[in-house]
């Protein structure tokens, strides 16, 4: 009866979402990262796969990792609704309703996994189920709001599509795919905390505990300092571990030390520095550096195979 | 209610809603094929011509 009335007492909302509004519910942009660093995974490691099921296991890795945004997006939509880099988003932008990109959510992420599985195998598609999990409900609706370290715990649901990518190839976890791994984990805190560092104030209206707003500015460039010296260290570890040669490690120290010469100029950088322009360039370069690092390793495996 | 002659007011949709739903379902009606072409590729790659060995 409630229900019945409902619905009398407002005017019915009929919808006016293109499947844009729903494909941009995936965070498309997010997703090229997935399914770029997932494919590295799957193509470096050993053993070989049929190419319409490789695309097939990429495309799902993909498809799962935007359901998680959609999720994200479900459960973040007030949030969303006050910062300027995602008031224009599907829901607080009123094209997609919240109950809708909650469904749509759930159904792409099982679809997803039951799909990865099926295709390749269960540890996989028990990973990616994982990594939907660890995005959706772990960093979302937990961490994101609780603590300033949400995005370097949250980096761990960014950092797993290399991992299920090789996965999905060995069925099997392994040092080679942690050390996959830990390259995104280590390069996301520097990432986004200089992105937080230049929409400070965006985040502090929103009441996000992102690192600048609560330990401060300088706190802030000191760690970003140590994760992007980590970060130079670990990069180069696929090349004395094997699974990359010497052109993957040269570019891996010259990109490293690239990026911890960004590090120091945004440790330098005044506090209070409106302009922020290291910060920007940090960010900037941050993209490139990671971009980089696994198209040098994917050119460099494609070139060594054709070449045996 | 009569099921004959039935008054209730009924939704005219507009332009723009219409056009929207027409867009929806174009692609949901392609992600289905997809869907459908991709389980079947996959099946006949992963069984290939075992799909016939099997007791009758």
């Amino acid at each position: 009866m409630a229900l019945i009335e409902d619905i009398k007492a407002s005017a019915p909302r009929v919808s006016e979402a293109t499947p844009r509004d729903y494909f941009d519910l995936l965070k498309p942009r997010v997703m090229s990262l997935v399914v770029f660093t997932a494919l590295v995974g799957l193509l470096v490691a050993p053993g070989a796969i049929n190419p319409f099921i490789g695309a097939v296991a990429i495309l799902a890795i993909a498809v799962g990792a935007g359901a998680s945004g959609a999720l994200n997006m479900w459960y973040d939509a007030d949030v969303d609704a006050v910062m300027s880099r995602t008031a224009k988003r599907p829901i607080p932008s009123g094209r997609v309703s919240r109950d809708e990109t909650l469904v749509f959510g759930l159904i792409l992420s099982v679809l997803s996994v039951m799909t990865l599985g099926l295709v390749t195998n269960w540890v996989a598609g028990g990973l990616l189920a994982f990594t939907i999990f660890f995005y959706a409900v772990i960093y979302t609706m937990w961490l994101k709001r609780s603590t300033p370290q949400n995005i370097v715990i949250g980096g761990a649901a960014g950092a797993f599509p290399p991992m299920i990518g090789w996965a999905a190839i060995t069925g099997t976890l392994s040092l080679e795919s942690a050390v996959l791994f830990m390259i995104i984990f280590l390069w996301t805190p520097p990432h986004f905390w200089a992105l937080a560092l230049f929409k400070l104030r965006d985040y502090e209206i929103a009441g996000m505990p992102m690192m600048p707003n609560v330990v401060g500015e300088r706190a802030t460039k000191r760690q970003m300092l140590v994760y992007s010296v980590l970060l130079a260290a670990f990069a180069v570890l696929p090349w004395p571990l094997g699974f990359a040669g010497p052109v993957y490690g040269v570019a891996a120290i010259l990109l490293g030390a690239n990026f911890i010469r960004h590090a120091l100029a945004v440790w330098h950088m005044a506090d209070g520095d409106a302009t922020m322009v290291p910060a920007k360039k940090l960010f900037g370069f941050s993209l490139t550096y990671l971009f980089a690092i696994f198209a040098v390793l994917f050119v460099e495996t494609v070139v060594m195979r054709v070449l045996a | 209610m009569s099921a004959m002659t039935d008054n209730r007011p009924t939704l005219e949709l507009t332009e723009a809603q219409q056009k929207a739903r027409r867009k929806r379902s174009v692609a949901l009606a392609i992600c289905l094929a997809a869907f459908v072409v991709i389980f079947y590729a996959v099946t006949v790659i992963k069984l290939g011509p075992d799909v016939l060995n099997r007791p009758l």
